[in-house]
């Protein structure tokens, strides 16, 4: 693993959001280090994609603080997280299928010359940027519509990485790509981490988890269940917390038979 | 797309010619990042060709369908009589098809964003009785009032987006709403009479009324686009070369700027022949470069095609979604207002039949036909160059042989269902092929 440094570069305490009756986070804590690469796993409606959008600005928060380096930030909306310097890759990639690579990249932070869109620069700087990342499309000048599944989501990735941005939040960067892609994604997000990027990676693919994430963060109902490290934490266990297999009917017969529950109940719960 | 000198495929890199001997370190590094499983324009004449015949296949047709419209009307129109393409019918053609044209070039703005403006019609209309009831009735300055009425269809064309962007209002339901009232609006100024007659050699008569009779000035126009067209393409192309990008080879600019200066100068030789240049078409080059400009080399025109593709990701790209929707309303609804004077120029009057009829069809008819898409995201105001050239050429076609206005309603609808088929079908070609 990659030098961890001490203060988070962003860190959730007690956070909690409503909507109308469905109270969607509730004390949610969250600390991600630079250089680390936080998965947050959860089922469908655990709010992961709820805490998401708080961090990145689209639902403010009701309760608690978002520390951003160690100070506490408020963020109501979109811009005051990018301001911050928080990426955020949405599932649904934000791309015009339009416009090209380049057009794409540098969408709403044109570089102009006098005025005028520098097409040169911008198109020379595509072309560093998606070589450091080892990003293979053909051509930076062919619209999105023509790019793979796999190519669109790695130039989505790469356009987040041009405000050089302290933390990056990926949402479910690898449903929907073929083997080949994942790996391709995968081997982006560990660039970011070697970057001394911080990344949440939000995914529903444990293997993914198992293969670039540094520590997982359980969610279920909206609470944090669980803050676990990838290499000393089987699969089970962290399935254990995602599905709340320690609550449920058969470990509640097992505590009452007084059987042998405390194999099942070996799991961190809550820090 | 653009198409573009890649260097050589990674895979078959020749030792020099990889990449040009100046280029950075990074640029070298992209240059491998090629893939090789794309295909790359072979170098010289052929190389187009193979280009073309791809991006046929690929449902990439842009101006070809419109270029050989235009070629088959010609030569219809001229077998039928051989006053079609005289100096004087193609200069009137010229003059006549700028009041569509202009109205058309707003249209492309709207189409751009995937939405529709039926109320350029109305606007125009109104704008020309506003110019005729200041200036005549009013006895305000000729070139104030025109100032006037071209900003009144700013505001009108900004009130139909304000509705549609910040209320949620659909365009098409916002802009028909437009139609009627901005109709009502210019009959109810022009009052009781109905007509206003405008004073021919004044600054609105002179704007389709003015021709440079000196034959220095077309041949000079001709040369100043050319040269300006060469210059800027080959700066930019040395910059291209300089910062390790792909770029055109010189054969290739060499011959565009050859098929420009035949074009315009076959252009200056035919108005040479009949007036000289006229003043309205001068004003329309201006009118073409400068949107061009703004739709493809600023960043506002980015965000429009970005509006045109996903407006989703545009918000997320920190895109003003609103302003700009409001912005390229109150954009149609000015060139609605500048065609609208230039009609009454055209006619010299400020009447009730003005904006009304077959008018918004044709600048509808005359975007869609020049090869903007109806679905947004694709387009150049230069297709409405093209496309009002097409409708304008029919009408003096049809009316020289005598054939009354039914037909050509007909025969202008039939072309107009021509152009929205092979869009949406070159659309669905293009998604197959990936380049939707």
């Amino acid at each position: 693993m990659v030098h961890v440094s001490a203060t988070p570069v962003l860190a959730l305490r007690g956070v909690s959001k409503r909507f109308g009756a469905v109270q969607a986070l509730t004390d949610v804590e969250l600390e991600v280090h630079a250089g680390e690469v936080m998965a947050l796993v959860g089922d469908n409606g655990a709010g992961k994609s709820t805490l998401v959008k708080t961090i990145a600005g689209v639902h403010p928060i009701d309760d608690g603080v978002i520390e951003w380096g160690g100070k506490s930030v408020s963020i109501h909306k979109p811009h005051d997280a990018q301001d911050l310097g928080i990426a955020t890759v949405y599932q649904d990639l934000a791309l015009c299928d339009n416009i090209d690579v380049v057009g794409n990249l540098f969408l709403g932070r044109e570089i102009k010359k006098r005025g005028v869109l520098d097409e040169v620069e911008m198109e020379r700087r595509s072309r560093e940027l998606l070589s450091t990342l080892s990003i293979r499309i053909p051509s930076v000048r062919i619209p999105i519509a023509s790019l793979s599944g796999g190519q669109r989501q790695t130039v989505a990735i790469a356009r987040s990485m041009l405000g050089e941005p302290k933390l990056v939040i990926l949402d479910e960067p690898t449903a929907a790509l073929g083997v080949e892609q994942t790996a391709q994604v995968l081997d982006l997000v560990e660039r970011l981490r070697e970057r001394g990027h911080a990344v949440i990676l939000i995914s529903h693919n444990m293997e993914d988890v198992k293969a670039v994430a540094d520590k997982v963060a359980v969610l279920r109902l909206g609470r944090n269940n669980g803050v676990f490290d990838v290499k000393s934490t089987s699969h089970e266990e962290i399935i254990a917390a995602i599905t709340g297999a320690t609550d449920n009917a058969v470990t509640r017969r097992a505590a009452r038979t007084g059987a042998e529950s405390a194999e099942a109940e070996n799991v961190e719960v809550k820090k | 797309m653009k198409t573009e000198k890649t260097s050589a495929p990674a895979g078959t890199a020749v030792p020099g010619q990889a990449a040009p001997v100046d280029a950075p370190a990074a640029a070298a590094a992209a240059v491998t990042a090629v893939d090789p499983r794309l295909l790359v324009r072979e170098q010289g004449f052929l190389g187009y060709w193979t280009e073309l015949k791809r991006k046929v296949k690929a449902g990439d047709l842009g101006s070809i369908p419109v270029v050989v419209g235009l070629a088959i009307i010609c030569i219809v129109f001229q077998s039928m009589n051989s006053a079609f393409l005289s100096a004087e019918n193609i200069n009137n053609i010229t003059v006549t098809m700028v009041a569509t044209g202009m109205m058309a070039v707003g249209i492309v703005f709207v189409l751009m964003l995937g939405e529709i403006d039926l109320s350029v019609g109305s606007v125009s209309g109104a704008a020309g009785a506003i110019v005729a009831v200041l200036s005549v009735n009013e006895g305000m300055a000729e070139w104030l009032a025109l100032i006037v009425a071209i900003l009144s269809g700013t505001v009108m064309g900004a009130l139909h987006g304000w509705f549609f962007a910040r209320l949620g209002a659909p365009a098409f339901a916002v802009t028909l709403a437009g139609l009627l009232f901005w109709l009502g609006f210019m009959l109810q100024i022009l009052g009781d009479s109905g007509t206003i007659n405008i004073d021919g050699d004044g600054v609105i008569g002179k704007l389709t009324t003015y021709y440079f009779a000196d034959v220095a000035a077309a041949y000079g126009l001709a040369t100043v686009v050319v040269g300006l067209f060469f210059v800027t393409s080959f700066v930019g192309n040395r910059r291209r070369e300089a910062a390790g990008v792909p770029f055109r080879p010189m054969s290739d600019l060499v011959l565009r700027t050859v098929v420009l200066a035949v074009v315009s100068y076959a252009a200056a030789v035919m108005y040479n022949q009949y007036k000289g240049l006229p003043l309205a078409v001068v004003l329309f080059l201006v009118v073409l470069i400068g949107t061009d400009f703004l739709l493809r080399r600023t960043s506002y025109g980015r965000k429009i095609f970005a509006l045109g593709g996903s407006v989703e990701a545009s918000r997320r790209a920190g895109i003003n979604v609103e302003l700009v929707r409001i912005s390229v309303f109150a954009i149609a609804g000015t060139f609605a207002a500048i065609g609208g004077l230039f009609w009454a120029s055209k006619i010299a009057a400020a009447n009730q039949g003005a904006g009304t009829g077959d008018l918004l069809m044709n600048v509808i008819a005359a975007a869609v036909i020049g090869g903007t898409s109806l679905f947004g995201g694709r387009g150049r105001t230069w297709n409405a160059l093209l496309g009002v050239l097409v409708i304008t050429a029919i009408q003096y076609g049809l009316a020289l042989e005598g054939i009354a206005t039914p037909v050509q309603y007909m025969i202008t609808g039939g072309v107009l269902l021509a152009t929205v088929v092979i869009d949406s079908v070159t659309r669905k070609t293009q998604r197959t092929a990936g380049r939707a």
